[in-house]
Protein backbone atom coordinates (compact mmCIF):
# COMPACT_ATOMS: atom_id res chain seq x y z
CA UNK A 1 0.00 0.00 0.00
CA UNK A 2 1.35 2.98 -1.26
CA UNK A 3 0.33 4.94 1.80
CA UNK A 4 1.39 2.39 4.20
CA UNK A 5 2.77 5.19 6.44
CA UNK A 6 0.58 7.80 6.00
CA UNK A 7 -1.75 7.00 8.77
CA UNK A 8 1.02 7.18 11.28
CA UNK A 9 2.18 10.75 10.27
CA UNK A 10 -1.65 11.84 10.30
CA UNK A 11 -3.69 12.29 13.68
CA UNK A 12 -6.70 13.05 11.26
CA UNK A 13 -9.23 10.12 11.70
CA UNK A 14 -9.68 7.68 9.13
CA UNK A 15 -13.04 8.95 8.31
CA UNK A 16 -11.84 12.49 7.66
CA UNK A 17 -8.97 11.22 5.31
CA UNK A 18 -11.69 8.76 3.54
CA UNK A 19 -13.74 12.03 2.81
CA UNK A 20 -11.04 14.46 2.47
CA UNK A 21 -11.68 16.82 -0.31
CA UNK A 22 -15.00 15.76 -0.78
CA UNK A 23 -16.69 14.42 -4.37
CA UNK A 24 -15.35 15.81 -7.11
CA UNK A 25 -19.16 15.43 -8.44
CA UNK A 26 -17.89 14.64 -12.05
CA UNK A 27 -16.47 11.58 -14.10
CA UNK A 28 -19.59 10.51 -15.73
CA UNK A 29 -19.28 12.92 -18.54
CA UNK A 30 -15.59 11.12 -19.36
CA UNK A 31 -17.05 7.79 -18.87
CA UNK A 32 -19.99 8.74 -20.96
CA UNK A 33 -17.65 10.02 -23.56
CA UNK A 34 -15.20 7.25 -23.27
CA UNK A 35 -18.02 4.70 -24.40
CA UNK A 36 -19.79 6.98 -26.98
CA UNK A 37 -15.72 6.99 -28.81
CA UNK A 38 -15.56 3.35 -28.21
CA UNK A 39 -19.01 2.54 -30.14
CA UNK A 40 -18.06 5.67 -33.19
CA UNK A 41 -15.02 3.80 -33.67
CA UNK A 42 -16.74 0.41 -33.98
CA UNK A 43 -18.96 1.84 -36.43
CA UNK A 44 -16.29 3.72 -38.55
CA UNK A 45 -12.98 1.19 -38.19
CA UNK A 46 -14.75 -0.44 -41.38
CA UNK A 47 -15.41 2.34 -44.05
CA UNK A 48 -12.21 3.91 -42.26
CA UNK A 49 -10.02 0.22 -43.41
CA UNK A 50 -11.61 0.30 -46.56
CA UNK A 51 -10.55 3.93 -47.54
CA UNK A 52 -7.11 3.07 -46.12
CA UNK A 53 -7.52 -0.05 -48.69
CA UNK A 54 -7.66 2.03 -51.56
CA UNK A 55 -4.77 4.48 -50.61
CA UNK A 56 -2.19 1.42 -50.58
CA UNK A 57 0.27 2.04 -53.05
CA UNK A 58 -1.03 4.63 -54.76
CA UNK A 59 -0.40 8.16 -55.75
CA UNK A 60 -0.98 12.09 -54.63
CA UNK A 61 -2.95 12.53 -56.82
CA UNK A 62 -5.32 9.39 -56.26
CA UNK A 63 -5.20 10.20 -52.49
CA UNK A 64 -6.39 13.65 -53.26
CA UNK A 65 -9.44 12.39 -55.34
CA UNK A 66 -10.69 9.70 -52.85
CA UNK A 67 -10.53 12.04 -49.73
CA UNK A 68 -12.03 15.17 -52.17
CA UNK A 69 -15.15 13.18 -51.86
CA UNK A 70 -17.39 14.77 -49.28
CA UNK A 71 -18.92 11.66 -47.85
CA UNK A 72 -15.02 9.87 -46.95
CA UNK A 73 -13.35 12.95 -45.81
CA UNK A 74 -15.86 13.42 -43.16
CA UNK A 75 -15.58 9.95 -42.15
CA UNK A 76 -11.96 10.58 -41.79
CA UNK A 77 -12.42 13.41 -39.64
CA UNK A 78 -14.87 12.13 -37.58
CA UNK A 79 -12.73 8.91 -36.74
CA UNK A 80 -9.81 11.28 -36.05
CA UNK A 81 -11.62 13.12 -33.57
CA UNK A 82 -13.13 9.75 -31.93
CA UNK A 83 -9.86 8.45 -31.70
CA UNK A 84 -8.07 11.18 -30.56
CA UNK A 85 -10.58 11.81 -28.02
CA UNK A 86 -10.61 8.38 -26.66
CA UNK A 87 -6.71 8.16 -26.49
CA UNK A 88 -6.96 11.81 -24.18
CA UNK A 89 -9.18 10.20 -22.32
CA UNK A 90 -7.63 6.62 -22.27
CA UNK A 91 -4.08 7.88 -21.42
CA UNK A 92 -5.79 10.05 -18.41
CA UNK A 93 -7.13 7.27 -16.33
CA UNK A 94 -3.82 5.57 -17.10
CA UNK A 95 -2.04 8.46 -15.70
CA UNK A 96 -4.22 8.71 -12.72
CA UNK A 97 -4.05 5.34 -11.63
CA UNK A 98 -0.26 5.24 -11.82
CA UNK A 99 1.52 8.94 -10.87
CA UNK A 100 0.65 9.40 -7.68
CA UNK A 101 2.87 12.65 -7.54
CA UNK A 102 0.58 15.67 -7.68
CA UNK A 103 2.46 17.87 -9.58
CA UNK A 104 3.84 15.05 -12.10
CA UNK A 105 0.34 14.55 -12.16
CA UNK A 106 -0.65 17.53 -13.48
CA UNK A 107 2.05 17.96 -15.73
CA UNK A 108 1.34 14.69 -17.17
CA UNK A 109 -2.54 15.79 -18.14
CA UNK A 110 -1.61 18.96 -19.07
CA UNK A 111 0.73 17.08 -22.01
CA UNK A 112 -1.53 14.49 -22.46
CA UNK A 113 -4.43 16.48 -23.79
CA UNK A 114 -1.96 18.88 -26.10
CA UNK A 115 -0.49 15.54 -27.16
CA UNK A 116 -4.12 14.55 -28.26
CA UNK A 117 -5.45 18.42 -29.24
CA UNK A 118 -2.27 18.36 -31.56
CA UNK A 119 -2.29 15.31 -33.37
CA UNK A 120 -5.98 15.41 -34.10
CA UNK A 121 -5.47 19.13 -35.28
CA UNK A 122 -2.65 17.73 -37.62
CA UNK A 123 -4.36 14.80 -38.77
CA UNK A 124 -7.89 16.93 -39.63
CA UNK A 125 -5.57 19.61 -41.22
CA UNK A 126 -3.60 16.96 -43.78
CA UNK A 127 -6.98 15.16 -44.84
CA UNK A 128 -8.74 18.75 -45.03
CA UNK A 129 -6.01 19.66 -47.54
CA UNK A 130 -5.68 16.13 -49.08
CA UNK A 131 -9.71 16.44 -49.41
CA UNK A 132 -9.69 20.19 -50.53
CA UNK A 133 -7.10 20.12 -53.29
CA UNK A 134 -4.87 22.56 -51.90
CA UNK B 1 4.57 6.66 -9.03
CA UNK B 2 2.55 3.61 -8.08
CA UNK B 3 5.04 1.14 -5.91
CA UNK B 4 4.88 -2.42 -7.66
CA UNK B 5 8.04 -3.85 -5.41
CA UNK B 6 7.48 -4.44 -1.50
CA UNK B 7 9.68 -1.93 0.79
CA UNK B 8 12.59 -3.29 1.85
CA UNK B 9 11.17 -3.86 5.36
CA UNK B 10 8.41 -6.04 4.00
CA UNK B 11 10.25 -8.29 1.82
CA UNK B 12 9.85 -12.07 2.63
CA UNK B 13 13.13 -13.86 4.22
CA UNK B 14 13.91 -17.48 5.20
CA UNK B 15 11.39 -18.67 7.81
CA UNK B 16 11.30 -21.39 10.67
CA UNK B 17 10.50 -25.17 9.49
CA UNK B 18 8.94 -26.96 12.43
CA UNK B 19 9.45 -30.50 13.12
CA UNK B 20 6.45 -32.66 11.99
CA UNK B 21 3.91 -33.73 14.54
CA UNK B 22 5.28 -37.40 16.44
CA UNK B 23 3.12 -40.08 15.65
CA UNK B 24 0.58 -38.99 12.69
CA UNK B 25 0.45 -40.76 10.19
CA UNK B 26 -0.94 -38.20 7.36
CA UNK B 27 0.11 -34.67 7.45
CA UNK B 28 -0.35 -31.67 5.68
CA UNK B 29 2.64 -28.65 4.63
CA UNK B 30 1.10 -25.50 5.82
CA UNK B 31 3.39 -22.65 5.30
CA UNK B 32 2.40 -19.31 6.96
CA UNK B 33 3.24 -15.74 6.11
CA UNK B 34 5.09 -14.50 9.80
CA UNK B 35 5.50 -10.95 10.37
CA UNK B 36 6.20 -9.84 14.37
CA UNK B 37 6.26 -6.09 14.52
CA UNK B 38 8.04 -6.13 18.12
CA UNK B 39 10.97 -8.30 17.06
CA UNK B 40 12.47 -5.28 14.22
CA UNK B 41 12.70 -8.36 11.47
CA UNK B 42 11.61 -8.70 8.01
CA UNK B 43 8.03 -11.26 7.50
CA UNK B 44 9.11 -14.48 6.56
CA UNK B 45 7.16 -17.91 5.50
CA UNK B 46 7.11 -20.67 8.65
CA UNK B 47 6.27 -24.17 7.78
CA UNK B 48 4.25 -26.22 9.73
CA UNK B 49 2.59 -30.05 9.55
CA UNK B 50 -0.86 -30.70 10.42
CA UNK B 51 -1.85 -34.09 11.50
CA UNK B 52 -5.26 -34.59 9.21
CA UNK B 53 -6.25 -36.95 11.00
CA UNK B 54 -6.50 -35.22 14.27
CA UNK B 55 -7.96 -31.57 12.51
CA UNK B 56 -11.10 -30.55 11.09
CA UNK B 57 -11.19 -30.06 7.06
CA UNK B 58 -10.96 -26.63 6.45
CA UNK B 59 -7.89 -24.24 6.44
CA UNK B 60 -9.19 -22.66 9.62
CA UNK B 61 -9.11 -25.60 11.28
CA UNK B 62 -5.47 -26.69 10.57
CA UNK B 63 -4.44 -22.71 12.03
CA UNK B 64 -6.70 -23.27 14.71
CA UNK B 65 -4.49 -27.34 15.24
CA UNK B 66 -0.97 -25.02 14.51
CA UNK B 67 -1.93 -22.55 17.26
CA UNK B 68 -3.32 -24.96 20.04
CA UNK B 69 -0.57 -27.76 19.34
CA UNK B 70 2.56 -26.40 17.34
CA UNK B 71 2.89 -22.71 17.80
CA UNK B 72 0.90 -19.93 20.29
CA UNK B 73 2.34 -17.59 18.99
CA UNK B 74 0.64 -17.32 15.10
CA UNK B 75 -2.11 -14.97 14.71
CA UNK B 76 -4.95 -14.77 12.97
CA UNK B 77 -8.68 -13.37 13.25
CA UNK B 78 -11.35 -15.79 13.26
CA UNK B 79 -14.76 -15.93 14.90
CA UNK B 80 -18.21 -17.57 13.60
CA UNK B 81 -16.24 -20.81 11.47
CA UNK B 82 -18.94 -20.86 9.32
CA UNK B 83 -18.93 -17.77 6.60
CA UNK B 84 -21.01 -15.47 8.20
CA UNK B 85 -18.60 -12.79 10.28
CA UNK B 86 -15.98 -12.37 7.82
CA UNK B 87 -13.04 -12.68 9.84
CA UNK B 88 -10.90 -15.14 8.76
CA UNK B 89 -10.35 -13.24 5.51
CA UNK B 90 -7.12 -14.33 4.00
CA UNK B 91 -5.22 -15.37 0.92
CA UNK B 92 -5.34 -19.03 0.29
CA UNK B 93 -3.12 -20.46 -2.36
CA UNK B 94 -3.14 -17.16 -4.13
CA UNK B 95 -6.72 -16.57 -3.43
CA UNK B 96 -8.25 -14.07 -1.03
CA UNK B 97 -11.22 -16.31 0.53
CA UNK B 98 -12.21 -17.28 4.13
CA UNK B 99 -10.33 -20.00 5.65
CA UNK B 100 -13.43 -21.19 7.47
CA UNK B 101 -15.16 -22.11 4.26
CA UNK B 102 -11.94 -23.41 1.64
CA UNK B 103 -11.10 -26.63 2.78
CA UNK B 104 -7.39 -27.57 2.82
CA UNK B 105 -7.73 -30.70 0.41
CA UNK B 106 -9.34 -28.15 -2.24
CA UNK B 107 -5.84 -26.70 -2.20
CA UNK B 108 -3.65 -28.57 -4.60
CA UNK B 109 -0.65 -28.30 -5.58
CA UNK B 110 1.69 -29.71 -2.06
CA UNK B 111 1.64 -27.21 0.45
CA UNK B 112 -1.05 -24.45 1.46
CA UNK B 113 0.28 -21.55 0.93
CA UNK B 114 -1.40 -18.44 3.72
CA UNK B 115 -0.93 -14.88 3.28
CA UNK B 116 -2.15 -11.80 4.91
CA UNK B 117 -4.92 -10.10 2.77
CA UNK B 118 -2.81 -8.49 -0.08
CA UNK B 119 -1.35 -4.72 -0.26
CA UNK B 120 -3.11 -3.99 3.39
CA UNK B 121 -1.04 -2.70 5.95
CA UNK B 122 0.35 -6.11 8.13
CA UNK B 123 -0.70 -5.52 12.14
CA UNK B 124 0.60 -9.16 13.14
CA UNK B 125 1.23 -12.11 10.94
CA UNK B 126 -2.55 -13.12 9.52
CA UNK B 127 -4.02 -9.64 10.43
CA UNK B 128 -4.58 -6.88 8.37
CA UNK B 129 -4.88 -3.39 9.24
CA UNK B 130 -8.27 -2.62 7.82
CA UNK B 131 -9.03 0.81 9.02
CA UNK B 132 -9.09 2.28 5.96
CA UNK B 133 -11.30 -0.43 4.52
CA UNK B 134 -13.91 -0.03 7.23
CA UNK B 135 -13.64 4.09 7.28
CA UNK B 136 -14.62 3.65 3.14
CA UNK B 137 -17.73 1.73 4.59
CA UNK B 138 -18.69 4.42 6.83
CA UNK B 139 -18.48 6.76 3.96
CA UNK B 140 -21.39 5.40 2.06
CA UNK B 141 -23.33 5.70 5.48
CA UNK B 142 -25.18 3.19 5.22
CA UNK B 143 -28.20 2.80 6.43
CA UNK B 144 -31.66 3.78 5.67
CA UNK B 145 -32.03 7.74 5.22
CA UNK B 146 -35.32 9.36 5.12
CA UNK B 147 -37.58 12.31 5.60
CA UNK B 148 -40.92 11.40 5.24
CA UNK B 149 -42.13 10.99 8.68
CA UNK B 150 -41.70 7.97 10.45
CA UNK B 151 -44.20 5.36 9.95
CA UNK B 152 -46.36 4.03 13.20
CA UNK B 153 -44.85 0.45 12.26
CA UNK B 154 -42.22 -0.56 9.38
CA UNK B 155 -40.90 0.85 6.28
CA UNK B 156 -43.00 -1.14 3.93
CA UNK B 157 -41.57 -2.14 1.05
CA UNK B 158 -42.98 -4.55 -2.00
CA UNK B 159 -41.46 -8.06 -2.86
CA UNK B 160 -40.37 -7.26 -6.32
CA UNK B 161 -38.41 -3.81 -4.65
CA UNK B 162 -37.36 -6.25 -1.69
CA UNK B 163 -35.89 -8.84 -4.52
CA UNK B 164 -33.49 -5.80 -5.66
CA UNK B 165 -31.46 -6.28 -2.44
CA UNK B 166 -30.35 -9.66 -3.51
CA UNK B 167 -26.97 -9.85 -4.37
CA UNK B 168 -25.71 -6.62 -2.29
CA UNK B 169 -27.27 -7.96 1.23
CA UNK B 170 -25.24 -10.41 1.68
CA UNK B 171 -21.70 -8.77 2.11
CA UNK B 172 -20.39 -9.57 5.09
CA UNK B 173 -17.39 -7.04 4.53
CA UNK B 174 -14.36 -9.28 4.66
CA UNK B 175 -12.43 -7.40 2.56
CA UNK B 176 -11.35 -10.40 0.11
CA UNK B 177 -12.68 -8.31 -3.19
CA UNK B 178 -11.19 -5.06 -2.07
CA UNK B 179 -8.01 -6.22 -1.88
CA UNK B 180 -8.05 -8.03 -5.15
CA UNK B 181 -8.13 -5.25 -7.11
CA UNK B 182 -5.21 -3.79 -8.43
CA UNK B 183 -7.14 -0.82 -8.95
CA UNK B 184 -7.55 -0.43 -4.80
CA UNK B 185 -4.00 -2.02 -4.43
CA UNK B 186 -2.60 1.37 -6.57
CA UNK B 187 -5.53 3.97 -4.98
CA UNK B 188 -7.33 2.88 -1.86
CA UNK B 189 -6.76 6.22 -0.56
CA UNK B 190 -9.03 7.86 -2.87
CA UNK B 191 -11.07 4.75 -4.71
CA UNK B 192 -13.92 2.92 -2.43
CA UNK B 193 -13.36 -0.11 -3.67
CA UNK B 194 -15.31 -3.00 -4.52
CA UNK B 195 -17.03 -3.79 -0.95
CA UNK B 196 -18.15 -0.11 -0.49
CA UNK B 197 -19.29 0.14 -3.46
CA UNK B 198 -21.17 -2.57 -3.61
CA UNK B 199 -22.59 -1.77 -0.06
CA UNK B 200 -23.19 2.14 -1.60
CA UNK B 201 -25.01 0.21 -4.18
CA UNK B 202 -27.74 -1.76 -1.44
CA UNK B 203 -28.55 1.44 -0.45
CA UNK B 204 -28.99 3.63 -3.57
CA UNK B 205 -31.02 0.08 -4.62
CA UNK B 206 -32.90 0.37 -1.62
CA UNK B 207 -37.19 1.50 -2.64
CA UNK B 208 -37.34 2.94 1.24
CA UNK B 209 -34.26 5.00 1.39
CA UNK B 210 -34.91 8.86 0.28
CA UNK B 211 -31.69 10.14 -0.26
CA UNK B 212 -30.37 8.12 -3.40
CA UNK B 213 -29.67 11.73 -5.54
CA UNK B 214 -27.45 13.07 -2.57
CA UNK B 215 -25.92 9.38 -2.05
CA UNK B 216 -24.71 9.21 -6.13
CA UNK B 217 -23.41 13.17 -5.65
CA UNK B 218 -21.50 11.75 -2.64
CA UNK B 219 -19.97 8.58 -5.30
CA UNK B 220 -19.28 10.84 -8.77
CA UNK B 221 -15.73 11.17 -8.86
CA UNK B 222 -13.20 10.33 -10.80
CA UNK B 223 -11.70 8.35 -7.83
CA UNK B 224 -14.33 6.98 -5.81
CA UNK B 225 -16.39 5.25 -8.30
CA UNK B 226 -14.44 5.61 -11.68
CA UNK B 227 -11.07 3.73 -10.62
CA UNK B 228 -13.14 0.72 -11.06
CA UNK B 229 -12.02 -0.57 -14.60
CA UNK B 230 -14.01 -3.93 -14.68
CA UNK B 231 -11.28 -6.35 -14.12
CA UNK B 232 -13.09 -8.68 -12.20
CA UNK B 233 -10.83 -9.64 -9.59
CA UNK B 234 -13.70 -9.19 -7.03
CA UNK B 235 -16.43 -11.28 -8.18
CA UNK B 236 -13.77 -13.95 -8.47
CA UNK B 237 -12.38 -13.67 -5.04
CA UNK B 238 -16.16 -13.13 -2.89
CA UNK B 239 -16.17 -16.08 -1.25
CA UNK B 240 -20.24 -15.47 -0.76
CA UNK B 241 -20.55 -15.66 -4.68
CA UNK B 242 -21.29 -12.19 -4.50
CA UNK B 243 -20.56 -9.99 -7.84
CA UNK B 244 -19.31 -6.52 -6.67
CA UNK B 245 -18.33 -5.53 -10.27
CA UNK B 246 -21.94 -5.73 -11.64
CA UNK B 247 -22.62 -3.58 -8.55
CA UNK B 248 -20.30 -0.98 -9.82
CA UNK B 249 -21.68 -1.75 -12.93
CA UNK B 250 -25.07 -0.39 -12.01
CA UNK B 251 -24.10 2.58 -10.03
CA UNK B 252 -22.47 3.95 -12.81
CA UNK B 253 -25.09 3.07 -14.96
CA UNK B 254 -27.45 5.37 -13.06
CA UNK B 255 -24.98 8.31 -12.78
CA UNK B 256 -25.57 8.66 -16.81
CA UNK B 257 -29.33 7.76 -16.16
CA UNK B 258 -29.34 10.85 -14.58
CA UNK B 259 -27.34 12.71 -16.35
CA UNK B 260 -28.39 11.78 -20.48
Amino acid sequence: MSTADTPKRSMRTPLGRVRNLGAAHSGTSDFWRQRLTAVAMVLLMIPVIVVIMMLLGRNQAYAKQILGSLPIAIIMVLFIIASAWHMKIGMQVVIEDYVHNEKLKLASIMLNNFFSIAVALASIYAILQLSSGV
Amino acid sequence: MVEFALPKNSRITGGKTWPKPAGATDVREFRVYRWNPDDGKNPSVDTYYVDTHDCGPMVLDGLIWIKNNIDPSLTFRRSCREGVCGSCAMNIDGQNTLACTRSMHDVKDGAVKINPLPHQPVVKDLVPDLTNFYAQYASVEPWLKTTSPTPQKEWRQSHEDREKLDGLYECILCACCSTSCPSYWWNSDRYLGPAALLQANRWVSDSRDEATGERLDNLEDPFRLYRCHTIMNCAKACPKGLNPAEAIAELKLKMVERQI
